[in-house]
Formats: C-alpha cells, structure tokens, sequence
C-alpha cells in the first residue's frame, strides 16, 4: 500500500493532504514530510486524513512526534477528516485529548 | 594449505582421469561432493579454474597453446564471481553471528516474563503472548501479592521487533520497582508514565492496562493507558462486555492522570485482556472484528481459562495461514468461587 501526500503552504499555515495508508511502511515518508512543516516558525499544521483508510501504531506514532515538534515551536497540529476507524484508533490511545481534532461532518453522516 | 592444495590436486586428478576414460555419472556425482569440498575449504572459483588446468596440463601432454592461453581469459572472468562468493561467505558469517545475538536476546528477553503457572483456588488464569519474529514488543504481567491480590497487565509497543523489545523492558524494570503501587492502577500507570516519556524516543509510545483482582471483595479495579480495550465475561448475563477506560498512551505526556474503574465479578466471571497483535489479525485480508473475537472466546467458553487462549491463538494462526503480522498476547482471569 502507498501513501500519497500532497502540501499546500499559505501564509500562516500548511496543510498536508493524506491518501492511501499511513503504516509502517509508509510513516518514514511521513515523518519526513511532516518534520520540516511542524518546525516551521508562526505556521500550524492541518493534516487532512480524508483520504486514509488506515493507520496503524508505527504510524499513529509518527503524529505524536509531529505534535511534539509542533508543541516546541509553539504552533499547533489540527487533523481532519477521519473515518469511523481511524477516529475510534485516536480514542482508544487517548490522542484525542491532546491532539485537536476536527469532526468532519460529510465523513461523519457518510 | 599447501597439503590441502596436493590432496585437492590428487582427488581432482582422479575424478578427471576417471571421468575422461568411461564418462560415468559416478564421477560427475564426485564432481558434486568435490565443489562442495571447495566450498569448505574457502576454494575460489578461480582457483578451481586454474586447479582443471593444471591437472589437465599433466594428464593431456601436448594441449594447444590456444587452448592454454584461453583459459587466462577465464580465469579472469572467474575472479569477479571469486569475490562475490567471499562477499556472501562474509555476510553470511555476519548473519549467522546477529542471529545468534538475537536469540541470545530473546532467550533473556523470555527471562522477563513471568514462569510458572499461577495456580488459586480463587481465580483461573491463562495467557499467552507469541511474539512475531523472534523479540517481542508485548510485555504481560502477572503476580500474586501476600493477601492473594492478582495483579495482571498486557502492554504494547509500537512497532515490532529490537526496539519494540527494548522498550518492552523498560516497562519491566519500572514495574519491579514499583511494588507498592500494585493495588492502585491509577497510581502505577501514572508512575511508569512518567518513566517512558523520559525513555523512549519521541515517534514511539506504550499501550498498557493494568488491573488487579481482590480475592475477598471480588472485585476488580484497572485502569489503561490507551490500550486496546478488553472484554468482561457476565456468566448469568451470558454476555461480553468491552473493558474500556479513558486515558492518554503512555510516553506522549509527562503530566498524564489515569482513572480507575472497579468492577464486580461473580462467579464463572471472567476478564480479557489483549494486545492489538490480536485485533490486527487479518483473515482474507479484512481485520478481525471484535465481535468476531467475542464469537471464537464463547466457543471456548467450557474450558479453562489458558485452554481458551491457546485455542483462540491457534484458530487465528491457523486462519492468517501461520503467518503473524503482529506480536500477539492474550490473558483470561476468571473467579473460580
């Protein structure tokens, strides 16, 4: 399985469109794209995780390293679009409650 | 050596005298016990080369001189596949010698987990934890304090393999020195908490729940630390419920409170405790539900709580075709009065 991410850089803030599945073949790829925008000075980071199916712990792990760069550089890390499988993952760890995570209604009704 | 190389030249000879005079397939099956000889005896393929030669130099007198000359040119050509073969013979020395490291490792590594089968009149106990390759990320706990309290816990490393191992570890000694804290949850997830977040590197987390079972009150009070929820068995209920409760993986968070739930268990009662490793499972490529897993621990029900886990271990093998994607543990307590 692949991953397929795509950035769009604004002013204040980068975004990473995610797609395919964010596992332990393909966290390094996202450690590396990830890394550089959360150590970006005055940007916050939104990870659009509508196009993942799929996460599993090497790959959660790689968002908590993320929230961990973005805590030192005082910006923060928003994820969006999760599916029923992945939101319940960020429930049971807890993540929730640390990372913001935003409810997508369309994913939701779906 | 140089013995070596006269017997080799000999027993060369030989076979080659033998197989020019009758062509037999005797000698052309020396040739196959010969070339592994070489081997053994860290022979190049160019040395053999230059071995036919001269032993055909001896035995047909007069050879052409393009018939000497062309084999400079394969000696030539012999020397690059001479020091590929060494390259492979070096690694494969060094393979075998991180193997050994490896189960020497894992052997220690074993050392960590609980021996010997705890046997109560109170409570039935099972549990099982195959790791995935040869070191496992899954860390199992369980032990008997002197009011005959049984604690129990399953944890779980990100990832797999040497350092999930490590980490594994780190969670086992904390947990030794922290005695004191085995009728409190709460209290010990918060402590070895604070013990990962200053340990592990920051990519990687623990899941872990732990709990223990109060043989007089019946009761049995846990807490987890984003792990992978369990299940609770109610006999009269005849039904499972999940063994959930909130709190934050450990290592992400130095200031993290965990809070306890207690519940009561009747008699036939019994508590599951797992590693994702179990929920990863994939039967023809979809994940197993935990429903589904709920299904195979009711067939097994009538048995004993470790006879449960092995055949639920085995049924799930057996379905992913031998092939374990992720450490796997699984734990049953059950109050037997």
């Amino acid at each position: 399985m692949n991953l397929e991410i795509n950035v769009t850089e604004t002013d204040n803030q980068n975004v990473a469109y995610l797609s395919g599945e964010v596992d332990v073949y393909t966290a390094s790829k996202l450690k590396e794209t990830l890394t550089p925008l959360a150590e970006q000075s005055d940007k916050n980071l939104i990870v659009d995780l509508s196009g993942v199916d799929y996460i599993d712990s090497t790959g959660l792990g790689i968002f908590i390293g993320t929230l961990k760069t973005t805590e030192k550089t005082g910006n923060t890390l928003m994820l969006t679009g999760l599916n029923e499988r992945v939101r319940r993952l960020f429930e049971i760890t807890g993540l929730n409650e640390v990372i913001d995570i935003e409810v997508d209604n369309k994913r939701e009704e779906a | 050596m140089e013995e070596t190389k006269i017997s080799m030249y000999q027993l060369y000879k030989d076979m080659l005298t033998s197989y020019l005079k009758n062509k037999s397939e005797h000698a052309l099956y020396h040739a196959q016990q010969f070339s592994k000889e070489m081997m053994e005896k860290d022979m190049s393929p160019e040395e053999t080369v230059s071995l036919h030669l001269s032993v055909f130099q001896e035995l047909a007198e007069d050879l052409p001189e393009e018939v000497v000359d062309s084999f400079d040119l394969l000696l030539e050509v012999m020397i690059g596949y001479g020091l590929a073969y060494r390259e492979h013979q070096s690694l494969r020395d060094r393979q075998r010698q991180i193997e050994s490291e490896l189960n020497v490792a894992a052997r220690m590594q074993k050392s960590l987990l609980p021996n010997g089968e705890i046997s109560l009149d109170s409570v039935d106990l099972g549990v099982i934890s195959v790791p995935a390759g040869k070191m496992s990320g899954d860390y199992y706990d369980y032990s008997l304090d002197e009011h005959g309290n049984i604690g129990v816990a399953v944890a779980d490393v990100i990832g797999k393999g040497v350092p999930a191992a490590m980490s594994m570890s780190m969670i086992k000694y904390a947990m030794d020195t922290l005695p004191e804290q085995r009728l409190e949850p709460g209290a010990l997830l918060e402590s070895l908490n604070r013990v990962v977040e200053r340990n592990i590197d920051s990519d990687m987390f623990i899941t872990m729940m732990y709990g223990f079972y109060h043989p007089e009150e019946h009761y049995f009070s846990y807490a987890s630390a984003g792990h992978e929820p369990g299940f609770v068995y109610n006999l009269e209920k005849d039904s499972f419920e999940s063994l959930e409760a909130k709190g934050l993986v450990l290592g992400v968070s130095p200031k993290v409170r965990y809070k306890p739930d207690v519940i009561n268990l009747n008699v036939g009662d019994f508590i599951v405790l797992l590693s994702d490793g179990v929920t990863e499972c994939r039967v023809d490529e979809e994940f197993i539900e935990r429903e589904q897993l709920v299904q195979m621990i009711r067939k097994y029900k009538h048995l004993s709580a470790q006879e449960i886990v092995e055949q639920i271990y085995q049924d799930l093998e057996k379905a992913q075709e031998f092939q374990l994607r992720d450490d796997f543990t699984l734990l049953i307590l059950r109050r037997k009065v």
